[in-house]
């Protein structure tokens, strides 16, 4: 950090501790958004490893009823239960959202916008806290007595709110006080978001000249909060009833097991559109950058993404059409959630019109992006079976639903963090990730995922139910046929996971030994390539960068360069 | 495309199919055209030396077009699917018809209880026939379900009648279904309710009316006298003084 004279932009100065800065202080309880950018991607990618062997061990299981998977053993229905269920809690609360809201919005926003950290230093560390501490009251919930809890992340009472029914009377209210914990950390972290983006903004850069990553972050972090505080409110009824022996959710007592459902509704809808909209900016951002292309129709894109927003929330009740609402409110809540796919779409056609008449280069970050574009419109489509209820009463919590949101949340989660991780590492770490087995990695995600998913359209399709351990007491559907699929797709998992090993070991070789990267290797235009590789504390130096124009000045007809960094002046032309 | 997995045995079993199919139609062609387009475009403009790409910015109203044109056909083909949804989740979820025989369902962790209402077609009286985790129907019969659950959330599913139907503690719910196939099929719980959430299985027999009427006579608790004898201990050993 000794290089770094702190640039001020009306924030208050936090490394006043001067350039002697401890491992302690600077890792662990800095307040610089990088640092803590990287704390959230690495928790992050230490989580997903974990709700990655849950998967493993229950896909092993639903192939190999009853035999005992290596690394784990013989799985008991407690505790497939409870790996299903922390799989899923795992992935969606500590692996979509830190990575991609937390680690990226951290990361990207002070660097796209040009300025010297977050807003509120101290609340950001202060939300990481939070969420390590959410993380570990999780892993320690898997070993209180009577293990985990198993009752499905959606965590419908009265099963689990009452250590009766569910059998964890630990693991169930550690489940939920960590949940509440994480949506915490990131209301904390949200706050900063907005606030930054607003306030913080380089000279000259407009609300049209910020880069569509960052809206879509701003945009998913307001959703989050307007969402999440009926889930929070719910969280609290429910650790009552569980402790105290309230009875909000208990018929017995006067409560609606019911209610629960739309309190995490309400907030599970808008979710899924909370860590997908940050995906699709990433994409946004490496599309335009390796077809060379302006973004085709950034306002109309901006407005798409605010209209789903909106939308979000009016469609939560498609989780619930066979829940025993009234059946006359599914005709809204249908019509509601087919009219979503508009501004999904909208989006989509507007990658694609961002290709036409492109350059494309198909390097790593490219290739996941548009793998992306792809695999999403098959999360996307298959949404209108589900969403459209007289086939939901046949597919609902099928596999077809499984398959379904996987084809949503894998190029959401996986997809779209490995194409940031590309496209940013060089920015992050001042090296390059290597090429070659960045594309075997590519290749080894993307086939094996279609592999385990696509096979499970088919079994839900055949009326195979979710969250099952073990199709053995079904004679309907423990057939030969169907246990083959099982299998392949389970397979399909385990090359998967392989092939996640030369990304790991690429992704630590290149942090010494890869090529060293200038402060712009993809030629792009945003602010974050003004910066050197990786940037120091406090970003930009002296000098903070000034904008004249858009995010997405690619090709400009009479200019030399096809490309046009916001911070030049107009006499560089 | 469902019948292909199993088979339809309720009424309203092809309605779902053919919405089913209708999506896939409809769905199947813009993917497939969205896909087929991506690729051609990904291939067409992929990098070649010494040429720049285009400098387009999908503002200008031509450029817009482009884009919405295709989304209010995407709306039509919306309106048809919502047009038809409407007309099936009326016939199975809203319509209730008159029906002939009744059945009550009842889910606890991890069982399914199911009383028939016996020769008479009455619940609650002596002739109902009451079964564990077996369900025996009448062929081309009109049902009326009730579904309650005794503790947790369950949802009474039966596949090859394409129903589903969460059962919610502290309500009764109605239903309907007129099974149109005899044999044998797999009931499932389709709501995750705690540690045997995955070994609640249950059978539905359809049977035909022949058999279901020797059915019901042989299975009428007046006529099963080793049960009644055993009915009779039980509520014996309930009057006994609880010694426990």
């Amino acid at each position: 950090m000794a290089d770094t004279a702190t640039a001020t932009a009306g924030v208050d100065h936090h490394d006043d501790h001067g350039h002697h800065e401890s491992f302690w202080s600077k890792y662990c309880f800095s307040t610089d958004h990088k640092i803590i950018g990287f704390q959230y991607l690495f928790t992050g990618m230490a989580m997903g490893l974990i709700g990655g062997f849950f998967s493993y061990v229950f896909r092993m299981h639903l192939a190999f009823p009853g035999s005992s998977i290596p690394f784990f053993g013989v799985v008991s229905p407690a505790a497939y239960n409870s790996l299903v269920t922390n799989h899923g809690t795992i992935m969606i609360f500590w692996v979509a959202m830190p990575v991609l809201i937390a680690a990226l919005g951290n990361f990207l926003i002070p660097l796209m916008i040009g300025c010297d950290d977050m807003v509120f230093p101290k609340i950001n560390r202060l939300s990481y806290q939070i969420f390590l501490i959410s993380a570990i009251v999780l892993i320690a919930s898997f070993f209180v007595p009577q293990g985990g809890f198993g009752g499905a992340w959606t965590a419908y009472p009265p099963l689990s709110a009452e250590s009766q029914y569910n059998g964890t009377p630990f693991g169930a209210p550690m489940w939920l006080i960590a949940v509440t914990l994480e949506i915490v950390a990131f209301l904390l972290g949200g706050i900063n978001f907005v606030t930054t983006v607003m306030n913080a903004r380089a000279k000259g850069m407009k609300l049209y000249d910020i880069p569509m990553v960052v809206w879509m972050i701003v945009i998913a972090s307001i959703l989050f909060m307007a969402s999440v505080g009926p889930l929070v409110a719910g969280a609290v009824m429910l650790l009552f009833d569980q402790t105290l022996g309230t009875g909000f959710f208990d018929p017995a007592a006067g409560g609606d097991p019911v209610l629960w459902q739309h309190l995490f509704w309400f907030f599970g809808h808008p979710e899924v559109y909370v860590v997908l909209l940050p995906a699709m900016g990433v994409v946004i951002e490496i599309i335009c950058t390796f077809s060379r292309k302006k973004l085709f129709g950034y306002r109309m894109i901006l407005y798409s993404s605010i209209g789903l927003g909106i939308l979000s929330f009016f469609v939560w009740a498609h989780h619930q059409f066979i829940s025993g609402v009234d059946p006359r409110a599914t005709y809204l809540f249908t019509t509601t959630t087919l009219l979503i796919s508009i501004p999904v779409a909208i989006m989509l056609f507007a990658m694609i019109g961002t290709l036409w008449g492109g350059s494309i280069r198909f390097t790593t970050p490219m290739l996941f992006a548009l793998s992306f574009i792809a695999e999403f419109l098959i999360g996307g489509v298959t949404g209108i079976w589900l969403g459209s209820s007289g086939t939901d009463i046949y597919l609902h919590d099928t596999y077809f639903v499984l398959a379904h949101f996987h084809y949503t949340f894998v190029p959401i989660a996986i997809i779209g963090t490995f194409a940031a991780i590309y496209y940013w590492f060089p920015k992050m770490f001042g090296r390059q990730l290597n090429e070659f087995w960045g594309k075997i990695h590519f290749w080894g995600t993307v086939i094996p995922f279609n592999g385990i998913f696509l096979p499970l359209f088919v079994l839900g399709a055949a009326g195979q139910h979710r969250r099952i351990a073990g199709f053995t007491a079904y004679p309907d559907l423990y057939t030969e046929n169907f246990q083959d699929l099982r299998v392949f797709a389970t397979g399909s998992l385990i090359v998967l996971i392989l092939f996640q090993i030369p990304f790991f070991i690429n992704f630590i070789v290149s942090l010494k030994r890869g090529k060293k990267a200038g402060p712009n290797p993809w030629k792009a235009n945003t602010l974050e390539w003004v910066a050197p590789s990786p940037p120091p504390h406090g970003n930009f130096g002296d000098n903070l960068p000034e904008v004249y124009r858009g995010p997405y000045e690619f090709s400009v007809e009479g200019r030399e360069d096809d490309y046009w960094p916001q911070n030049l002046p107009e006499a560089s032309k | 495309m469902l019948e292909y997995f199993l088979p339809r045995a309720s009424s309203f079993a092809g309605s779902i199919d053919h919405l089913f199919d209708l999506i896939t139609y409809l769905v199947m062609f813009w993917f497939l055209l969205v896909m087929a387009f991506f690729f051609y475009v990904v291939f067409r403009f992929r990098a070649k030396p010494g040429q720049k790409a285009q400098y387009i910015t999908g503002e200008t109203h031509k450029q817009k077009q482009a884009v919405e044109i295709p989304h209010y056909l995407i709306l039509i083909c919306d309106l048809a699917i919502l047009f038809y949804t409407f007309k099936v989740w009326h016939e199975v979820k809203i319509d209730m018809p008159e029906y002939d025989e009744q059945v009550r369902v009842i889910a606890q962790q991890w069982a399914w209880t199911f009383e028939h209402a016996g020769a008479d077609g009455v619940l609650d009286t002596e002739d109902d026939i009451v079964l564990i985790n077996e369900l025996v129907l009448k062929k081309d019969t009109q049902y009326k379900y009730e579904l309650q659950a005794l503790d947790v959330m369950h949802s009474f599913s039966i596949p090859v009648f394409r129903l589903k139907q969460d059962a919610v503690p502290g309500r009764k719910i109605y239903g309907h279904f007129k099974p149109i196939l005899e044999g044998e099929w797999d009931v499932q719980c389709a709501e995750m309710c705690g540690y045997g959430h995955g070994f609640m299985p249950a059978r539905v027999q359809i049977k035909s009316s022949d058999e279901y009427a020797a059915w019901i006579a042989e299975n009428t608790p007046a006529n099963l006298k080793q049960d009644a004898a055993y009915a009779n201990t039980e509520s014996k050993l309930k009057e006994a003084p609880n010694n426990g």
